[in-house]
């Protein structure tokens, strides 16, 4: 059988797939920063009529449509940035995992509205 | 036995690719927990990496289903504004929410919560598709990237739980009803 058909893969096939973990850094954060922009831009659109205004991208679904397409392409556009920078490097993890967490976290809180509504 | 456009859209959305999401979110929790930690016995096969692949991208595109049809699709019907003077409010199920204060909560609470926090479910999901279809079985030398992946999937669940909720609560309080009759079967004679 040779290391193709092998359905488990040899330890010399595991480290040859070993990446740098910037590009995991780089969706992890960029989700984390898209997620709480949306909180953020909610609130916002909640508190400043004309940015209300200017977030109706299609009238039928009102101001929603405008906060989650920008939402959606802040999380894309760091995304991007982000990828190009740390694809090529190793990054320490565990504080780009912690604050990715928290910034979804608070995202999560953010966007109930009793809480949202305290801004 | 008869439906609305309007409903069958509504079913779409909710029970098909938001109830779809919830029940298969799950599983990609369990296999990431168990599969890929660190200490987890035995090699990750090409076959269990090649399966986890597909079921992200599976998740992530019925997540991304789900709040699109339910934005563009659904929503509009439900916050639809009555003309001047109508009195029944039941094909505009915003303002009939909004008509009683025993229901108005679940517009001011239950819908600007829903309609926000689904967002980050296909956010969330993506990420985590993205990030093990870049680096599968690799992820286990990775377990700070592996546990903060698989806390933005618990996150999704649980922003797609509310949403799911709150959604299903909503149209059995104020349905989103109207658009053409669709008849399924004809009752007997």
């Amino acid at each position: 059988m040779n290391a193709q058909n092998n359905p488990i893969p040899t330890i010399a096939e595991q480290n040859r797939e070993a990446k740098p973990n910037g590009g995991g850094a780089a969706a992890l954060l960029a989700a984390g920063i898209g997620s709480f922009g949306l909180a953020v831009l909610a609130i916002l659109v909640d508190q400043v009529g004309a940015l209300k205004n200017a977030m109706i991208f299609f009238r039928p679904t009102g101001p929603l449509s405008g906060v989650t397409t920008i939402a959606v392409l802040i999380w894309l556009a760091v995304w991007a940035i982000l990828e190009w920078r740390w694809r090529k490097k190793t990054i320490r993890m565990g504080g780009i995992a912690a604050a990715s967490l928290v910034l979804l976290v608070l995202a999560l809180l953010l966007t109930f509205p009793p809480l949202a509504d305290l801004f | 036995m008869e439906w609305t456009t309007r409903e069958i859209w509504t079913l779409i959305h909710g029970m098909g690719f938001g109830g779809l999401f919830l029940l298969a979110c799950g599983g990609a929790i369990v296999d990431l927990w168990r599969r890929y930690a660190p200490a987890a016995p035995g090699p990750v096969t090409r076959g269990d990496e090649r399966f986890l692949r597909v079921y992200l991208v599976a998740l992530a595109a019925l997540a991304w289903l789900a709040v699109l049809t339910g934005t563009y699709k659904v929503y509009p019907w439900y916050r639809a504004t009555p003309p001047a003077g109508t009195t029944d409010l039941s094909a505009y199920p915003q303002q009939l929410l909004m008509a009683k204060p025993a229901t108005a909560g679940w517009h001011l609470l239950g819908m600007e919560w829903k309609e926000h926090v689904a967002w980050l479910a296909p956010i969330a999901i993506t990420m985590a598709a993205a990030v093990f279809f870049r680096y599968g079985r690799g992820l286990k030398k990775e377990p700070a990237l592996r546990n903060a992946v698989l806390g933005f999937v618990w996150v999704s669940l649980l922003a797609a739980g509310v949403a799911g909720f709150f959604g299903a609560e909503i149209d059995d309080r104020a349905p989103v009803k109207g658009g053409a009759t669709v008849r399924l079967m004809h009752g007997g004679e």
